[in-house]
């Protein structure tokens, strides 16, 4: 087994609620005044839990609680969980860009992160001055940086460009560049944000490919966050999972992944809520949903009917108004969306509506499904973005081809024509 | 770090990120391993600030003169304060070059934390790189700046004008020195406490204008002591008063000069450098959730 080389002890943060302003002053200097007749922070016994559903009763909240974590030297290490969670606050405390309200994290390694690539970039410099800022701002040396110019800037690709100024480099290019330099980074261990994967498929490959190089050749020390449950697992060797700023699973990253899906599969695939309870806002509240086959039983099957229904009270009047509807699978990418006007020459209507959709048989392949919707005006305006509000299943069918899942994220049976050729 | 035990000695521990706070928590050490970032940031405040302007750093030496001219006109001619045998215009040159440098600092630090909020919030480095890189790189319109007046200085000279500089020239360094440590001492209190309050950074543009007053730049110590010497005590304990003063006595041998008044300076710019040290190293711990 590997030693220690960071471990983070009851990491606790706290957030106050709400806006900076006179109370600020007087919560202050009672905290000075407690400080001052050595007693504990007198906020700190307060907090609520960072469950975003409820409603607040304190000013605090606690973004995390005690997190308690090893990572060991070689280790690739996801932490996963639901956005809110408090995977960027950890994130933040681990790369020292805010301190934890309680607890501590010792490492034996410089740690070095990621959140966001091309940090400091100024627009006025050229490519090459703004490698040497950015990677002096990301903790390299001017001799690292110069060891590594060359091979940065033919990573980049922009061996033309690299004496003009980065105002004048297209998006594309300077998330690139940017990219170079951070992936030519040697720390100890490195800290990374899933959000830096931005850019086209070809880019996000090589970034991928670049993090799995870093951690899978050159054996370094990574802690992964993501929301891509794929990306975690051909990753990661461990995964530890937030929930509400607790960590409720601690395993590999497959126990880990698993885990976090089981969790969030049971939404239900038959929902309703009384009016103050309902999801929404003032203009629209979702009343009830469901999702059924053609013949009104939950339990779907490849072969059957998926059908949404549901039924909203609207206070919009006078508008252009409707509905979309869109699909996204546990790897939280969208299989389809659709929408249908409601009222369609601005003459919406106060009122209670109920909206069913269809969608064809053997369309969905086996697996658990997420349904949002959202609620537009005019064909421009979202009133209300209800996400993944309702999940369903769909199970193997009892009348088609095959009697295992194939993979895929759609189920296809395609037509086979065989022809001998002479 | 190469011991194959599992145990774990507290040694061995690189570093440590708590809540605890130090007072004075300057690592120069860590300093030291970001030196490289420091330059970078120095290189970078001076080559961009003009980068796409037509005179570009022609602006260092037009601000300057251009205030000269105009406190020369309001001042010494309109108002008609004398400045004895010293040309006017020099006079007011001197004061101004040693303020702008004071100034410099302390407006260019005060906005530290709000301005590179996006920076701060997503690497860690010693954040006092900032503050520090923005006051060296003053130096550098300082050496300017003087540089012109030198020019003027021997301008008037030559043309037979009877100016000297004194032995206190000497003093010169450590005059640069106080003016730097208070302007980033201030400046590191001011941006502290404008990451939650944000009424100070509204308070720094117009204070900074009236403060300039109050350090007696336009004017000589003796015109306030002659015609209003009930508000002297202003100008006696206001070190910045002090500092051009004193800048203005060894470079043009005019004014009131005291020991005193130089070590009162000094004093004050070490307490105020310390305080603020204090102050931002409290801040920057957490500021990110404020800013």
């Amino acid at each position: 087994m590997n030693k220690v080389i960071l471990t983070a002890q009851n990491i606790s943060k706290q957030y106050r609620l709400g806006v900076v302003g006179t109370g600020t002053l007087s919560h202050d200097i009672n905290r000075w005044w407690a400080s001052v007749r050595g007693k504990e922070d007198p906020y700190l016994k307060i907090g609520a839990e960072n469950d975003r559903s409820k409603k607040a009763e304190t000013d605090y909240v606690w973004a995390l609680r005690d997190i308690n974590f090893d990572v060991y030297d070689g280790d690739v290490l996801g932490i996963i969980g639901k956005n809110g969670a408090g995977k960027s606050t950890l994130l933040k405390i681990l790369s020292r860009v805010t301190m934890p309200t309680t607890g501590k994290i010792k490492t034996k390694g410089r740690i070095a992160s990621l959140l966001e690539v091309g940090t400091g970039f100024h627009p006025e410099l050229t490519g090459r001055e703004n490698i040497y800022l950015n990677g002096a701002i990301l903790g390299m040396t001017k001799a690292e940086i110069k060891a590594k110019e060359e091979e940065i800037i033919n990573f980049s690709g922009c061996e033309l460009y690299v004496d003009t100024p980065v105002k004048r480099y297209s998006s594309g290019m300077r998330v690139r560049l940017a990219f170079a330099v951070a992936a030519h980074l040697e720390p100890d261990i490195l800290v990374v944000d899933e959000v830096l994967a931005v850019g086209d498929a070809e880019f996000q490959k090589k970034a991928i490919g670049k993090m799995k190089d870093i951690s899978g050749n050159d054996g370094r020390t990574v802690l992964f966050v993501s929301h891509n449950m794929a990306a975690v697992k051909s990753l990661c060797t461990r995964g530890i999972v937030l929930e509400n700023g607790t960590s409720v699973f601690e395993g590999t990253a497959e126990e880990s992944v698993d885990y976090y899906l089981s969790q969030n599969q049971d939404i239900g695939s038959n929902l309703s809520w009384n009016e103050e309870e309902a999801p929404g806002n003032d203009k629209i509240k979702l009343l009830s949903i469901s999702v059924m086959n053609e013949n009104d039983e939950s339990n779907l099957f490849i072969d059957d009917e998926i059908r949404i229904s549901y039924t909203f009270k609207s206070k919009i009047e006078n508008s252009t108004l409707g509905t979309t509807i869109s699909v996204s699978n546990q790897d939280e990418s969208v299989v389809f969306s659709d929408g249908t006007l409601i009222f369609e020459n601005q003459d919406s209507l106060v009122g209670t509506y109920t909206v069913t959709a269809g969608a064809p048989k053997k369309l969905l392949n086996s697996g658990s499904y997420y349904v949002s919707l959202i609620f537009g005006i005019n064909k421009r305006y979202a009133v209300a973005n209800l996400e993944n509000i309702v999940s369903f299943s769909v199970n193997l069918g009892k009348d088609i081809k095959h009697n295992k899942r194939m993979p895929g994220t759609i189920y296809q049976e395609l037509e086979w024509q065989l022809k001998k050729n002479e | 770090m190469n011991n194959d035990k599992n145990t774990i000695q507290d040694s061995d521990w690189l570093y440590e990120i708590s809540s605890e706070k130090k007072l004075l928590d300057f690592n120069f050490k860590e300093i030291w391993r970001y030196k490289d970032l420091l330059i970078l940031f120095v290189k970078r405040d001076i080559v961009t600030v003009y980068k796409q302007t037509v005179l570009g750093p022609l602006w260092f030496l037009i601000q300057p003169l251009f205030t000269s001219v105009i406190f020369t006109l309001v001042f010494n001619n309109v108002a008609n304060i004398q400045t004895g045998q010293v040309p006017s215009f020099l006079f007011n040159l001197a004061g101004i070059t040693a303020w702008t440098y004071f100034r410099e600092c302390l407006t260019g630090t005060s906005g530290t934390f709000t301005k590179n909020a996006g920076i701060f919030g997503k690497v860690y480095f010693p954040r006092v790189i900032m503050p520090m890189s923005v006051t060296i790189s003053n130096l550098l319109k300082l050496a300017i700046q003087l540089s012109i007046f030198a020019g003027f200085y021997i301008y008037f000279v030559a043309s037979g004008r009877d100016i000297s500089p004194n032995a206190n020239l000497i003093l010169f360094p450590a005059y640069v020195f106080i003016m730097g440590t208070t302007g980033l001492g201030l400046g590191m209190i001011l941006s502290a406490m404008t990451t939650k309050y944000r009424d100070l950074s509204v308070l720094v543009t117009f204070g900074v204008q009236l403060l300039m007053y109050l350090s007696a730049v336009p004017f000589p110590l003796t015109e306030i002591l002659e015609k209003k010497p009930e508000y002297f005590w202003v100008f006696k304990y206001n070190p910045l008063a002090q500092i051009i003063e004193g800048f203005r006595y060894m470079t043009l041998d005019t004014g009131l000069f005291t020991w005193w008044g130089f070590f009162y300076a000094l004093g004050f710019s070490l307490v105020v450098f310390f305080i603020g040290l204090a102050i931002f190293n409290r801040t920057e711990k957490n500021f990110i959730d404020t800013v």
